[in-house]
C-alpha cells in the first residue's frame, strides 16, 4: 500500500508537475446536516416558512384553521350531548335544549344532539320497514357487501363467478328478500277469454313468446346465411333463464309482502343507486355504440337522447317520471312510486354513462377495429370480443365516478316525496319529542358523514384503479 | 371441374340481401323508426286519454291566465297578484339566471384559488385545499343546501338583533340586508365613463399589440387600462357631485329598514352551489396546470422570460386549453343544480313554474316540457358559446 503510494509520489516527482504532501485514502464521512435543515425544524422551514410570502400564507392558514376547527370539534364532541337518559329517565328533547327552550342545558349552549340520532338510527337505515322483518334488509346488505368486496379487490380469484353472482343471483335474491316475492303474473298475449287469467295463462303466453323469439332468431340467422342452431339456442337459453328468475319471484317462500312505501332510509338510497347504475350501464353501452354507429338515424337518435338527458336537471326528470309517466301509460297500468323514480334515474344516468363509455371507445386505437375487421369478425363479434373488453377496462374509474355522482344524486328523490336517507332525516324533524334548534344540524352532520365515508372510499378506489389500469402501453 | 370453378369467379358472389351492410342498416333503422313512432304515438294517445279522463285542459292558454300567487324575490321584474303564469315563468327564469350567474363567478374565483393552493409548496395550504376539495365534493349538494339553509340558518339571530357585517350590511334570520345603491341625477354619466374606459382600453390593447408585432416595442396596457377604467368613473363621480350613494339598513323594532333584502334561500343556494362547484373546478384547475409540460416553463426561462410573463404567455394559455372544456360542463352543472332550489323554495324556474304554477294550473305536460326545454336551451347555448371560445383558444395543429 505504502509502496504503491510512494511509487506514485515518485512518479509525480519525476514529472515534476506537483508536489503532493498528503493524499486522502478514505472518503470523508458526511457531516450531519445543519439542525435547521433536518427533522421537524428543517421540514417546517422548507415547507412552511420559506420566504416572507410563504410564512404569511402559513400564518393566515393557521389562523383560519384556528377560527374553524375548534368550533367544529367543540360542537360535535365536547359540547355534544351523548345520552338523553338522566336519572334513569329518558328526557328526549330536554337533554338537547337550553333552559330557555325548556331543557336542561345552560343558556347559549350549542352542541350536537347524538341521542336523537341513536333514537332514529333504525329509521335512518331501514326507513319504516316492519321491525320484525328487519333481518331481510340486513341480509340484503350482507349479501351485497359479500359480493362487492371480493369483486373490488383485484387479487381475489373467481371474478367470473363473482360477476355472475352480482348481476344475476344477488338482484333476484335482494328483490325477493325486500318485497317478499310471491308475485302474481297475468298473461299478456292471448285474450283473457281463451284460457282465463292466472298462472297457467301466463306460462302458456310465455311459451308462445319463447317460440316467437326463437323463430325470429332462426329467420335472422337463415337470412344471413349462417347456421341457425347457435342463435336459436342462445335465445332459448335467455328465455329459459328469464323463466327461472320469473318462477323464483312467483314462489311463495313464506315471506310477508312489504310494499315499497315502507322502505326507506339508507336502504332505499342503496336500492336506487345500485339499480340505477345496473340499469344504466347496459343502456349506456348501447347508446355509446349508437352514437358511434355508421347508421345516420341511429346516430342521430342516440345523440338526441344523450344530449337531452344531459341538458336537463335531474330534478325535472324526477318530476317528469313522477307526474308525466303515469299519464303516458295505458289506462289501468300504474307504476309504483319507487319504480317511477328508478326509471327516471336510470334514463338520466344512462346518458352520462354513455358519454363515459364513448370516451373509452374513442381511446381504443383504430388498429384494434381494423385488425378485428381484417380477421373477418362481424360488428357484434368485434364489439363483444375486441372493443368492449378493452374500452370498459379503461373506463372503470369513470364508471365509479358516475356511480359516486348517482349515489349523491339519489338524495333528490326526497324532493318528490320518497323517504330515502335524506328524506327520512327531513321527515324526522317533524317529531316534536326531539325538536330543538340543534336537531337539524345534528342530523345533517350525521347524514353528511355517512355519505362522505362512502363517496370518499369510492373515490379513493377509483383513483387506485386508475393507477392500476394505467399500464402505460395504450 | 376446374373450368366451372374459374367461371364462377367472374359471377357476382351470391350474398343474401341482409348481409349487405347498406340494406341491413336501412332495415334496422326503419324498424327503429317504426318502433319509436309507435312508442310516441301510444304515449300521446294514452296522455290524451288520461288527460281527458281527469278533465285537465291542454294547450298553452294557461300562460295568459292570472297566476294567483306571490313571490318574495324578484330583483328586476315586477310580479304581483295580477301577474300571469307567463310572468311567473319569466321571474323564475330570471331568478335561475341570477343565481347561476353569481354562482358561476364565485365558484370560479374560489375554485381557481383552491386549485392553485393545492399545488402550493406550502404544506398547510395544500393540505387545506386538499381537504376542502375532498370534503365538499363528496357530500351531496342537496344535503349541503339543507346544511346551510336549515342547519346553519337555525343559528341566525332574529330581526331585532342582527349580526353586523360592516360594509356588507346586516344579517338576520330574514336574510341579508345589504346596502342599496341610490342613484341620483348624473349617475348615468359615471356609468358611461366606466364604459368609455373599458372601450378605450380595448382599443389601446389592440393598438399596442399591433405595434409590438411591427416594432417590438411594448406598451404597459395593463396599467394604462386599469388607470382608465378606475380614473374615468372616479373623476366623473366627483365632477357630477357624487351622485351615487349607499343606503344602509337601519335596525328597527320590526327588523331592519331600508337597504336591499337578499332572502336567506338565495344566500343558502349561492353558498352551497358555489362552494360545491368550486371543489370540482379546483380539481380541473389543478389538472390543467399539471398538464402543462415542465419543459415549457423551463424553455421560457431559457428564453429569458421572467416568471410573470412566462406564466402569462406560456403556462396559463396552455393550461386554459385543458381547463376550459371541463370548466364549461361545471358551469352547466351549476346552472342545472340551481334547480335544487325547489327543495328550499327559492323561487327559481323549477320551484316557481314546475312547482307552484304546476300545482295551481295542473297542466303537467306543457309546464314540464317548457321547463325542461328551457334548461336544455340554456345548456346548448352555453356549450355552443364555450365551444366557440374553446376553438379560438385551441392549438392550431398541422
Amino acid at each position: 500500500m505504502s509502496e504503491i503510494d510512494s511509487q506514485t509520489a515518485m512518479d509525480r516527482a519525476d514529472t515534476g508537475a506537483l508536489e503532493i504532501a498528503y493524499v486522502r485514502e478514505q472518503m470523508e464521512h458526511p457531516r450531519p446536516a445543519p439542525a435547521s435543515e433536518v427533522g421537524v425544524m428543517g421540514w417546517m422551514r422548507k415547507n412552511l416558512f420559506d420566504g416572507w410570502f410563504n410564512t404569511a400564507l402559513t400564518l393566515i392558514a393557521i389562523w383560519l384553521l384556528y377560527l374553524i376547527l375548534p368550533g367544529i370539534i367543540q360542537f360535535n364532541f365536547i359540547d355534544a350531548v351523548w345520552t338523553s337518559i338522566v336519572d334513569g329517565e329518558n328526557i328526549e328533547r330536554r337533554a338537547c335544549a337550553t333552559i330557555a327552550q325548556g331543557g336542561i342545558q345552560p343558556d347559549g349552549w350549542h352542541g350536537a344532539c347524538w341521542p336523537y340520532i341513536g333514537a332514529y338510527f333504525k329509521q335512518f337505515v331501514f326507513g319504516r320497514y316492519p321491525d320484525e322483518l328487519l333481518w331481510r334488509p340486513i341480509a340484503v346488505f350482507v349479501l351485497f357487501f359479500a359480493g362487492l368486496i371480493p369483486m373490488a379487490i383485484p387479487s381475489v380469484p373467481f371474478k367470473r363467478e363473482n360477476i355472475i353472482y352480482m348481476t344475476l343471483v344477488f338482484p333476484v335474491a335482494a328483490f325477493i328478500l325486500l318485497t317478499g316475492g310471491n308475485l302474481d303474473y297475468n298473461g299478456f298475449l292471448l285474450p283473457d277469454s281463451m284460457i282465463g287469467e292466472g298462472f297457467t295463462k301466463f306460462w302458456i303466453d310465455y311459451i308462445i313468446l319463447t317460440a316467437i323469439v326463437c323463430g325470429i332468431a332462426w329467420v335472422l340467422a337463415r337470412s344471413t346465411d349462417s347456421n341457425p342452431k347457435g342463435p336459436v339456442l342462445t335465445a332459448l337459453a335467455i328465455m329459459a333463464g328469464l323463466a327461472v328468475i320469473l318462477l323464483l319471484t312467483m314462489v311463495d317462500f313464506g315471506l310477508r309482502y312489504v310494499e315499497t312505501s315502507q322502505w326507506g332510509g339508507f336502504l332505499m338510497t342503496l336500492v336506487i343507486a345500485v339499480t340505477g347504475i345496473a340499469a344504466s350501464l347496459p343502456l349506456g353501452i348501447v347508446l355509446a355504440l349508437g352514437r358511434r354507429s355508421q347508421m345516420p338515424i341511429v346516430r342521430l337518435l342516440s345523440v338526441i337522447f344523450i344530449e337531452f338527458w344531459r341538458g336537463v336537471p335531474l330534478i325535472t326528470v324526477l318530476f317528469m317520471s313522477s307526474v308525466l309517466l303515469p299519464l303516458f301509460l295505458p289506462d289501468g297500468v300504474s307504476f309504483d312510486k319507487l319504480l317511477r323514480a328508478l326509471i327516471g334515474v336510470a334514463l338520466f344516468s344512462a346518458a352520462y354513462m354513455a358519454e363515459v363509455v364513448r370516451g373509452g371507445l374513442q381511446a381504443i386505437p383504430k388498429g384494434q377495429y381494423e385488425g378485428a375487421m381484417a380477421l373477418g369478425l362481424s360488428y357484434w363479434q368485434m364489439t363483444q370480443k375486441i372493443i368492449l373488453p378493452q374500452a370498459l377496462k379503461i373506463v372503470i374509474p369513470g364508471i365509479v365516478n358516475t356511480f359516486i355522482g348517482l349515489f349523491k344524486d339519489t338524495t333528490l328523490v326526497s324532493i318528490i316525496g320518497l323517504l330515502d336517507f335524506l328524506g327520512m332525516i327531513n321527515s324526522s324533524h317533524s317529531d316534536s319529542s326531539w325538536a330543538t334548534p340543534v336537531q337539524a344540524i345534528t342530523s345533517y352532520i350525521f347524514c353528511a358523514a355517512v355519505f362522505w365515508v362512502f363517496c370518499y372510499a369510492m373515490a379513493r378506489y377509483s383513483n387506485y384503479m386508475e393507477r392500476r389500469l394505467d399500464t402505460g402501453h395504450r | 371441374m376446374a373450368l366451372t370453378e374459374s367461371a364462377s369467379v367472374d359471377d357476382k358472389p351470391k350474398v343474401a340481401l341482409l348481409n349487405d351492410p347498406k340494406i341491413r342498416g336501412a332495415i334496422i333503422q326503419t324498424i327503429l323508426v317504426i318502433f319509436l313512432a309507435w312508442l310516441v304515438w301510444s304515449m300521446v294517445h294514452n296522455a290524451a286519454f288520461n288527460l281527458a279522463k281527469a278533465g285537465i285542459a291542454s294547450g298553452f292558454g294557461f300562460l295568459d291566465r292570472s297566476a294567483g300567487f306571490d313571490v318574495n324575490f324578484s330583483p328586476f321584474l315586477e310580479f304581483g297578484q295580477t301577474s300571469t303564469n307567463w310572468d311567473a315563468y319569466l321571474v323564475g327564469l330570471q331568478n335561475t339566471l341570477i343565481l347561476a350567474f353569481i354562482g358561476v363567478i364565485f365558484a370560479t374565483i374560489i375554485g381557481f384559488i383552491v386549485g392553485v393552493a393545492r399545488l402550493s409548496q406550502n404544506w398547510v395550504i395544500s393540505k387545506i385545499a386538499y381537504w376542502y376539495v375532498e370534503i365538499l365534493r363528496n357530500i351531496p349538494l342537496l344535503l349541503q343546501i339543507f346544511i346551510w339553509y336549515k342547519g346553519v340558518g337555525a343559528f341566525l339571530p332574529d330581526k331585532r338583533n342582527p349580526m353586523d357585517l360592516g360594509f356588507l350590511g346586516q344579517l338576520n334570520a330574514a336574510g341579508l340586508f345589504a346596502p342599496k345603491p341610490v342613484f341620483a341625477d348624473g349617475a348615468g354619466v359615471v356609468g358611461w365613463a366606466l364604459l368609455a374606459g373599458i372601450v378605450i382600453t380595448i382599443f389601446i390593447g389592440r393598438w399596442a399589440s399591433a405595434r409590438q408585432m411591427k416594432t417590438g416595442e411594448r406598451f404597459p396596457v395593463f396599467w394604462t387600462g386599469l388607470g382608465l377604467i378606475v380614473l374615468l368613473p372616479v373623476l366623473s363621480y366627483f365632477i357630477m357631485g357624487m351622485p351615487i350613494s349607499a343606503e344602509y339598513p337601519v335596525t328597527g323594532n320590526f327588523g331592519p329598514r331600508g337597504g336591499m333584502q337578499v332572502i336567506p334561500e338565495f344566500i343558502a343556494m349561492l353558498l352551497a352551489l358555489s362552494l360545491y362547484t368550486a371543489a370540482f373546478i379546483a380539481e380541473i384547475v389543478r389538472a390543467g396546470i399539471l398538464a402543462v409540460n415542465k419543459g415549457q416553463s423551463e424553455a421560457s426561462a431559457a428564453l429569458g422570460l421572467r416568471r410573470g410573463p412566462a406564466l402569462r404567455l406560456v403556462v396559463v394559455p396552455q393550461a386554459m386549453r385543458v381547463i376550459i372544456p371541463p370548466l364549461t360542463s361545471q358551469y352547466l352543472n351549476l346552472t342545472k343544480n340551481s334547480s335544487l332550489a325547489v327543495a328550499i323554495a327559492y323561487p327559481d324556474l323549477t320551484a316557481m313554474f314546475a312547482g307552484t304554477a304546476l300545482n295551481t294550473v295542473g297542466q303537467a305536460v306543457e309546464i314540464l316540457l317548457m321547463t325542461m326545454l328551457t334548461y336544455l336551451a340554456i345548456s346548448l347555448l352555453t356549450s355552443t358559446f364555450m365551444n366557440w371560445y374553446n376553438k379560438r383558444m385551441a392549438l392550431v395543429e398541422r
